[in-house]
């Protein structure tokens, strides 16, 4: 009876899936809880709760949104590499009758988390917070065209994230990988509650990011300035415009797998069992055409900043900008049809796998050409080194082994050897932290100042670079080694023990890699700390060529106090040569967007739902839903959404703005 | 920056607009974005049914299961809705909301009714033993037919929604956005639903 | 990186011990040969400009227009399209000469297969968390060793009880995928004695990390005397042994059997090595009947009592017949199941 109540009452969850048993996840998670306490302890002491809902979490603005997802981004990256150093550790040591110190239920977690997070919980909310913050600004618009829709994107990404670190805690991860292949994902083999915080975390923040792209397109599309056209964008903005579109093209995909493999799991039905009919392949099929192409979602818009920051710090407009937007178009389309070179070895014919793998390797020739475009922007430049444009270069020489890497892993019958191996574990991680972090690092850094109005402390921004930089070298050229070993992936114990050095030399990396993560965090702090020295009052602190830098820094909330009209595709370089000096009277009141709390319920309601779902607490997951029916209902009721910002006001706020006005001219 | 050369130009360069810049909405544009995402989910749905489709497992097959002559009179519940849909947009256009509305609930009569064959139909299947769990066959079938009925049903909340907003906020620009919207929805779900008629049923049936 | 990769002696992908893995080897060499001919001029170059146009640098021409050059833009086009167009081409030829599924034509480089030569079959099943080598012409079966004749061409069936693994052999033919309710195949040759590893490549559940098997090159005579004692001292592999052998274990140990039953492993690939469990070709076959029926018409497998269809395939196509007595017209393993379907149907 009361067993039969407790299961009504509270589903599958017990006192065991609390983690008592445990010494690492319980060490873990009093850390974890003592620091959430400071943190809500200081957040009351100072009274900035109602700070926070104000101006933060109902806030509408694109600018503050982007930073929260920047904010969220940062958070999640030091979890999951926390699990990489576990990793790590764990294959350093666990050789012949060493087992290591995680056990494989606990190792399996971890790999899991670690590829699950970094993809969708870090690269992802920072790809997508520097373009939320970014490009409004660059095509002179005064927010995206869904303010609301951003708000709500970005908190059901924070609710994906959340239901990800409880299961750290209530329950456990899965232990299927980071894209949970079918049949290893089914009930039959994984009845734990793992794949369901996977799935219910994962579907939750896909939605998000899916709303996220389609209102970034509509931006693009609908809301530049006048005279803006599509080839006077600035690179970034026409990666983003690229990415996003992709993005809207593939999340479908994984939402429909997802969705099926959740089927499976609570109904029963058989789409990727072994049992009566089902198809597993359909899968691994259906998530890699979201998989591919994503890592493109990631580096395109870091291809975009390494352009910006090319052009502004050798003082020379971009090399080919036509050859670049038609590479970012042509990788785009073409990411898109190589999805089976992540299975070449599942039996395909050879014209198959021929045809994916010269398709994959055609990649390489857009990609070859924007590297080229890179290099020539430099020629003849007057390179600046400050922290931004040394990541450019580290990117350039690091990135192009990753391509090339990538294009052997092509070929299939090479793959037939290095499929599943740590070489391809070395060469993934090759383009992806070559590629992207350093890209998205280098964005930070780049446009710290203009969302914060002082730069970070570039002491210690060169720090952080030549940890990540250095350390990625020695973290992952042992792991290619191993790999062409004959080393396959996603190992906890090795009996090999000649090996074992190329483990400890990666492990040295990823120590290295850590004063990186540390380095990036002191400059944060540090710059806050010098905050006055390193005060940036024109708006424009690096000698900028695109809008963004015509506004003040920290922009004001309405972005642009008169509507600026572009004639070049460096638009604030053309206005500053040619002798632009801002308005400083006749500013009209300003149309903007009212914030709103219906995003932060609705994803508070997602999350409960997601857990109550998780748990099988159906009766809470009922109620949930029916919650999120009525808040989402209620919301459309809501037709004051706006409102304006006086004439006075903004003259007020500009007034504050310091002379010369055109600065840098 | 002093070795740049420009061309001076001849007229005063407008650097910006006096006024505030008032784009089209980008609602439409958003929305129809949308659509396209949600029909790739659609396609990702009649993929894995067109892979499974004859993983029968021992079980029925679309000819034993399908009841075509309730199939069709569904399908032309859904075909007529969407033709009194098309009634309301030229009253919504013109601002009479009394038509709008009055055309807009008798669509959602109709997708009502379409709902409810649906449920019939899957309630009727699975008390045969034919249910999503049977076979690969049969889950598809269900997800597949199942997300296109979960549309129309959050369509016809929608269209309830909107009426009593019609009520109380008349046709405003924002209430016309919203119809538009809803309309497009709409008349998605009837082009999913022909697909869905097409290769699930008559193409089940007559293979 | 180049010499660093080559220098390890212990790089078994880089210096392998089988015919076909050491055309994979070379295959990777030549394409990355290929594509630093390009790698290293762009490092070169990056390093030269960021060096030269450094802000510092008084001996440098700065030229703040200089952003369009269609000559130049040609090239930088046309550098990586030479080599993607070899690399293609490359691709292509040995994508089709290195298929798995083809047979052999050579032992080595030089040496064609002796006339009359027949490859050794051996058929691979990956359990959880082990493997089943089974070589149907001799009769023996072994869990986690196998053991192959150096120069003597060896045909691989692959399947899988449960999960998706890839039965990976990096000294002898690379990877390929060991998938339940499907077959694939690898043709390949050792042709050095000695011993190495296999792995399965694709992770599978907790017992995964020690899923390994010895592979064993042995002269033709060890060959003869490793089997005569497979037979002598090992056990037969019952229905009973193979259920039981089928219940997740880890860090299985070697185990040689002296019997196996026919037909055992295109049970397996029908699902329908277990008792009771009725063979997926026949579910099909009667899929295929069913689909031709009418309303009110039930397949054969329909269990009509109390009005409802079985919930599982019924017991009817339960028999576990040895695939010998089935309709040889119709073969388990290679007209209807993909991946194989379409391979037998090509070939």
């Amino acid at each position: 009876m009361t067993d039969t109540l407790a299961k009504t009452v509270f589903g599958r969850l017990s006192w065991e899936s609390l983690p008592f048993h445990e010494p690492i996840l319980l060490g873990t998670f009093i850390v974890v809880v003592l620091l959430g306490l400071g943190v809500v302890g200081a957040v009351t002491r100072f009274g900035l709760w109602g700070y926070l809902w104000k101006e933060w979490f109902t806030s509408v603005d694109h600018k503050k949104i982007g930073i929260m997802y920047i904010i969220l981004g940062i958070i999640m990256l030091l979890r999951g590499f926390a699990d990489a150093l576990m990793m790590r550790l764990q294959q350093a040591i666990a050789f012949g009758s060493n087992p290591g110190y995680l056990p494989p239920s606990h190792y399996d977690q971890i790999f899991t988390a670690h590829g699950t997070i970094m993809i969708f919980f870090v690269a992802i909310p920072l790809v997508v917070g520097l373009i939320n913050f970014v490009m409004p600004l660059q095509i002179g618009a005064r927010d995206v065209a869904f303010p609301f829709l951003n708000n709500l994107s970005f908190w059901l990404t924070v609710s994906g994230a959340v239901l990800t670190m409880i299961s750290l805690f209530v329950g456990e991860f899965a232990r299927t990988g980071w894209l949970s292949y079918a049949p290893l994902a089914e009930l039959a083999y994984s009845p734990d509650t793992g794949v369901d915080y996977y799935l219910w975390s994962l579907q939750i923040a896909g939605v998000g990011t899916t709303l996220s792209a389609i209102n970034m397109v509509a931006t693009i599309v609908k809301m530049r300035a006048p005279g803006m056209t599509m080839m006077k964008m600035p690179v970034f903005t026409w990666t983003a415009l690229c990415s996003n579109v992709l993005a809207i093209a593939i999340f479908p995909a994984l939402t429909a797998a997802f969705f099926l493999l959740m089927l499976d799991r609570y109904v029963g039905t058989h789409f990727f069992t072994n049992e009566l009919g089902g198809a597993p392949m359909m899968y691994w099929n259906m998530v890699w055409i979201w998989g591919h192409p994503e890592v493109y979602v990631l580096i395109l818009p870091a291809f975009g900043i390494y352009s910006e920051i090319t052009s502004t710090f050798t003082g020379k407009r971009l090399f080919g900008y036509n050859s670049m937007v038609y590479a970012t178009v042509v990788i785009t389309i073409l990411s898109y049809l190589v999805w089976l070179h992540h299975f070449f070895t599942m039996g395909a014919g050879p014209s198959v796998n021929s045809f994916f793998g010269i398709a994959t390797m055609v990649i390489a020739i857009p990609t070859g050409a924007k590297v080229f475009n890179w290099l020539f922007t430099m020629y003849k430049g007057d390179i600046r080194y400050d922290v931004p444009m040394m990541w450019v270069v580290a990117f350039m020489i690091t990135f192009v082994v990753g391509g090339m890497t990538g294009v052997l892993l092509a070929i299939p019958p090479a793959d037939f050897v290095l499929h599943n191996s740590l070489f391809l574990v070395a060469h993934f991680h090759n383009t992806i932290i070559g590629g992207v972090v350093f890209g998205l690092f280098a964005g930070m850094v780049y446009w710290f100042p203009k969302a914060f109005g002082f730069k970070l402390d570039p002491w210690w921004g060169k720090v952080g670079f030549w940890g990540w930089v250095i350390g990625y070298w020695l973290a992952w050229t042992p792991i290619y080694i191993v790999g062409l070993m004959g080393n396959t992936r996603r190992v906890n114990h090795f009996d090999d023990p000649s090996i074992q050095p190329y483990f400890i030399v990666a492990l040295i990396g990823a120590v290295v890699i850590l004063i990186g993560v540390l380095g990036f965090v002191m400059s944060i702090v540090m710059g806050f700390v010098k905050r006055k020295q390193l005060a940036d009052t024109t708006g424009d602190p690096w000698n900028g060529r695109t809008l963004e830098w015509s506004t003040s820094s920290p922009p004001p909330a309405y972005n642009f106090a008169v509507t600026p009209v572009v004639h070049d595709l460096d638009a604030w370089h053309d206005m500053k040569t040619r002798g632009y000096r801002r308005p400083a009277s006749g500013f009209k009141p300003i149309h903007m967007p009212k914030n709103t709390a219906a995003g932060i319920i609705l994803a508070g309601l997602a999350t409960v739902l997601g857990f109550a779902m998780i748990w099988y607490i159906w009766w809470l997951a009922a109620l949930a839903f029916a919650g999120l029916l009525v808040t989402a209902i209620g919301h459309t009721f809501n037709f004051k959404r706006d409102y304006y910002i006086p004439q006075d006001e903004v003259a007020r706020t500009e007034a504050k703005r310091p002379l010369p006005l055109g600065a840098g001219a | 920056m002093t070795q740049h050369v420009t061309i001076a130009r001849e007229e005063p360069v407008i650097w910006h607009l006096a006024e505030e810049e008032h784009p089209a909405s980008p609602t439409g544009l958003g929305f129809w974005i949308y659509l396209m995402s949600d029909a790739l989910i659609f396609a990702s749905l009649f993929a894995m049914f067109g892979v499974v489709s004859t993983a029968f497992a021992g079980g029925p097959g679309p000819r034993q299961i399908f009841d075509l002559p309730l199939v069709a009179l569904n399908t032309a519940f859904l075909l007529a809705s969407s033709i009194t849909f098309g009634q309301a947009i030229p009253h919504m256009e013109a601002g009479r909301v009394g038509p709008t509305r009055f055309w807009l609930a008798i669509t959602g009569l109709l997708g009502a009714a379409f709902v409810g064959v649906e449920l019939y139909e899957f309630s009727h299947m699975i008390a045969e033993g034919a249910g999503p769990d049977r076979s690969a066959f049969l889950s598809s079938f269900f997800a597949l037919v199942g997300t296109h009925g979960a549309h129309v049903t959050v369509g016809l909340i929608w269209i309830a929604t909107l009426l009593i907003q019609l009520g109380s906020q008349g046709l405003s620009e924002a209430m016309k956005r919203r119809v538009m919207c809803l309309s497009m929805f709409w008349h998605f779900l009837d082009i999913i639903w022909i697909g869905v008629f097409t290769f699930v049923y008559l193409y089940g049936v007559i293979r | 990186m180049l010499p660093m990769l080559l220098g390890g002696c212990d790089m078994v992908v880089m210096n392998p011990t089988g015919d076909i893995a050491m055309q994979q080897r070379n295959l990777i060499l030549l394409s990355l040969g290929l594509m630093l001919l390009i790698i290293i001029p762009v490092i070169a170059l990056t390093v030269a400009f960021a060096w030269k146009y450094r802000r510092g640098n008084p001996n440098k021409d700065y030229d703040p227009e200089f952003h369009h050059s269609t000559t130049l833009e040609l090239v930088i086009w046309a550098c990586p399209l030479a080599i993607i167009t070899i690399l293609g081409a490359v691709t292509w030829a040995s994508t089709h000469q290195l298929d798995p599924f083809r047979p052999l034509e050579r032992i080595a480089p030089g040496k064609p297969i002796p006339a009359g030569t027949k490859p050794l079959n051996v058929q691979v099943v990956a359990m959880d968390w082990k493997w089943l080598f089974i070589y149907p012409d001799l009769g023996v079966a072994t869990v986690n060793e196998l053991a192959l004749p150096v120069d003597v061409p060896v045909r691989f069936s692959i399947t899988s009880t449960d999960q998706f693994n890839t039965f990976s052999a990096p000294t002898l033919a690379g990877m390929i995928y060991a998938m339940p309710t499907m077959r694939s195949e690898l043709n390949a040759v050792l042709n050095k004695t000695g011993d190495s590893w296999g792995y399965s490549g694709n992770y599978t559940g907790a017992g995964y990390s020690d899923m390994r098997f010895k592979l064993r090159g042995v002269t033709k005579a060890g060959f003869d005397s490793w089997i005569a004692e497979a037979k002598a001292k090992g056990t037969p592999l019952s229905t009973e042994t193979y259920v039981a052998l089928t219940k997740p274990t880890t860090k299985a140990p070697v185990v040689r059997y002296s019997s196996v039953q026919p037909g055992l492993f295109d049970r397996i690939v029908n699902a329908c090595a277990e008792p009771g469990k009725p063979c997926m070709i026949d579910v099909m076959r009667r899929d295929m009947l069913a689909g031709k029926m009418h309303m009110g018409e039930r397949p054969a497998t329909c269990d009509d009592k109390d009005g409802k269809l079985a919930p599982k395939a019924a017991p009817k196509a339960a028999k576990a017949e040895p695939a010998a007595a089935r309709d040889p017209r119709i073969s388990a393993t290679d007209t209807l199941l993909l991946p194989g379907a379409v391979r037998a149907e090509r070939a």
